[in-house]
């Protein structure tokens, strides 16, 4: 019992600081690629303190709900797009035995569960009486169900690989030579969490530069920094997810393996902020091409890829 | 399945979680179909989804659970949800959601209900299985799926791909029996003395269209390439996180 409470204080933990670094990464990163300095004065040392000052100033804004809005839906909206990264990341393992619940079906359960995210995004796009948020909320639904797709199917192929669906079971059967076998993959595998996360280049339903934030144009204070963690929290669990299944997660000479799982995940999280500020964003239907023409073909190449050399070997 | 069924009286935990997740589902399930507000039928959808999903993993039958989850509300509702926001999706009630067809339905549903429920107590009455952990895993279900229910599972697939084959016949134009040409005939272009002789007899200001009108029907059907439109690409640069 205590050391189920134990794990779940970790995960809360890790679920608390770890977007909050990578936001500041992602300040820091962007500024010095875009030859700024970024925040430099919050807490003195390098601005480290700049994402705690903003949340102090959005804890300090008024709750504005728009009049014409649906009150009820507008306000779980928020709340909806968090809560599944949290409950995702309990059956993600951070080391040999150090899972919070080890579930026999985790891949399932983690794909399951961070589609019910866009819901979120959806209903706040619905419930804002914007016609931008519903143009956003209508982008995400679009993007969600072309990108869901390349995503099982390349989860499928690890699956198939290690014969199990449970995640730390994937791990334990991981060898170095799957990096190249199931590299495709992996590429697939990241590309379409990423557009499932709306991040840059895929951030065409909250296209700040036409539609306004689309879904949160209308939020504003504690409920769009939710928002926020939503997403920088999704980044932590797609790095943790894209580490476990094609990178072999505590795999590692040297190092313990937890710091294995933090390094590879901090290295895939500098590469999404990496994408965002080097590619321009996606058209619509550039982006709905890139998944049914590129990604699914792919992701269908690497399952029969996979059950080849799975017959073979 | 027929092992001596214990007391009622002293229900198990899971008994009374299962009863609870019915509830929750019922009661969603009529708030469905009941509710003057479209959107929220789909949201009230996803937690009845929810229920069920709650109420196969009670059961032990996690994969179905999951599954239910990622196909249901991942997948469904969202196309739902993409439906009604593409169609109407008005904040608030809408007077004309209700059909004369109402006490119709109330009782096709009743009578469906009654079916079910006679049938399903009068198959099992008062058989009893004991739930083991571990019965809907992946392995099992696959083993059960290949081996013994392999024809139906066939079958489904040819079912699946017939209807994807029939939804690329019908959302592409390009394949049909007989193909019309692309681009229609070019309409004759206007004799250009006749307008330009009745604007000079009225003196008019109006300009003269021989040049503009020619162009465009020159062009006659000829439609620009999609890919011609500047994209809105524009990398953030101040960083708004």
């Amino acid at each position: 019992m205590l050391d189920v409470a134990l794990s779940f204080a970790v995960i809360l933990v890790v679920f608390l600081v770890l977007p909050l670094i990578v936001g500041q990464t992602e300040h820091k990163v962007m500024a010095h690629m875009q030859s700024r300095l970024g925040p430099m004065y919050a807490g003195g040392f390098h601005g480290w303190a700049q994402l705690i000052a903003d949340g102090v100033k959005f804890a300090q804004k008024e709750d504005v709900i728009p009049a014409a809005a649906d009150r009820r839906v507008f306000m779980i909206a928020p709340g909806v797009a968090l809560v599944p990264y949290l409950v995702v990341l309990i059956a993600i393992p951070f080391d040999r035995d150090f899972v919070a619940v080890d579930l026999s079906l985790g891949l399932f359960f983690v794909l399951a569960v961070m589609g019910v995210g866009v819901l979120g995004s959806i209903m706040a796009g619905w419930a804002s009486a914007n016609k931008y948020s519903v143009l956003g909320g209508m982008r995400s639904a679009a993007q969600l169900m072309s990108y869901e797709l390349p995503l099982v199917l390349a989860a499928a192929s690890v699956a198939m690989a290690a014969g199990t669906l449970s995640l730390p079971g994937i791990v334990e059967a991981w060898q170095w030579w799957w990096l190249p076998w199931q590299a495709v993959g992996g590429v697939v595998f990241f590309v379409a969490g990423l557009a499932e996360l709306r991040r840059p280049p895929f951030d065409m339903p909250i296209a700040e530069s036409e539609i306004i934030m689309g879904p949160m144009t209308e939020y504003t204070g504690m409920r769009f920094a939710l928002f926020m963690l939503a997403e920088y929290a999704g980044i932590v669990v797609l790095s943790f997810l894209t580490t476990v299944l094609f990178l072999g997660g505590w795999h590692g000479p040297f190092l313990p393996g937890w710091l294995w799982t933090l390094v590879k995940v901090f290295a895939l999280a500098f590469v999404v902020i990496w994408l965002r500020v080097t590619y321009p964003r996606l058209r619509e239907d550039q982006l709905q091409k890139l998944a049914w023409a590129v990604l699914v073909p792919l992701a269908l190449f690497q399952l029969a890829l996979t059950g080849v050399v799975k017959v073979l070997v | 399945m027929t092992e001596a069924v214990p007391s009622y009286l002293s229900p198990t935990g899971q008994e009374i979680v299962f009863l609870l997740l019915g509830a929750v589902a019922v009661g969603s399930a009529l708030l469905v179909v009941t509710t003057k507000q479209l959107v929220h039928a789909a949201l009230w959808l996803v937690l009845c989804f929810g229920a069920l999903a709650g109420g196969y993993l009670v059961l032990t039958a996690e994969f179905v659970a999951w599954v239910q989850v990622l196909i249901y509300v991942g997948a469904v509702i969202v196309l739902l949800l993409f439906g009604i926001m593409l169609t109407r999706a008005p904040i608030g009630r809408s007077a004309d959601l209700d059909s004369r067809n109402r006490p119709v339905a109330a009782l096709v549903a009743v009578a469906t209900a009654a079916v079910l429920v006679t049938v399903v107590i009068d198959a099992f009455r008062t058989a009893y299985t004991p739930l083991t952990p571990g019965g809907g895993a992946a392995s099992e279900l696959g083993a059960s799926v290949f081996a013994t229910w392999v024809l139906p599972f066939e079958a489904l697939s040819v079912l699946l791909l017939a209807a994807l084959i029939g939804a690329i016949v019908l959302s592409r134009t390009d394949i049909r029996g007989t193909t019309q040409p692309e681009s229609p005939a070019p309409t004759p272009p206007r004799p250009p003395t006749e307008p330009s002789s009745s604007a000079a007899t009225h003196g008019d200001t109006v300009e003269p269209p021989t040049s503009s009108e020619t162009a465009t029907s020159d062009h006659g059907g000829a439609v620009t390439p999609p890919g011609d439109r500047q994209g809105g690409a524009t990398s953030d640069e101040t960083g708004g996180a």
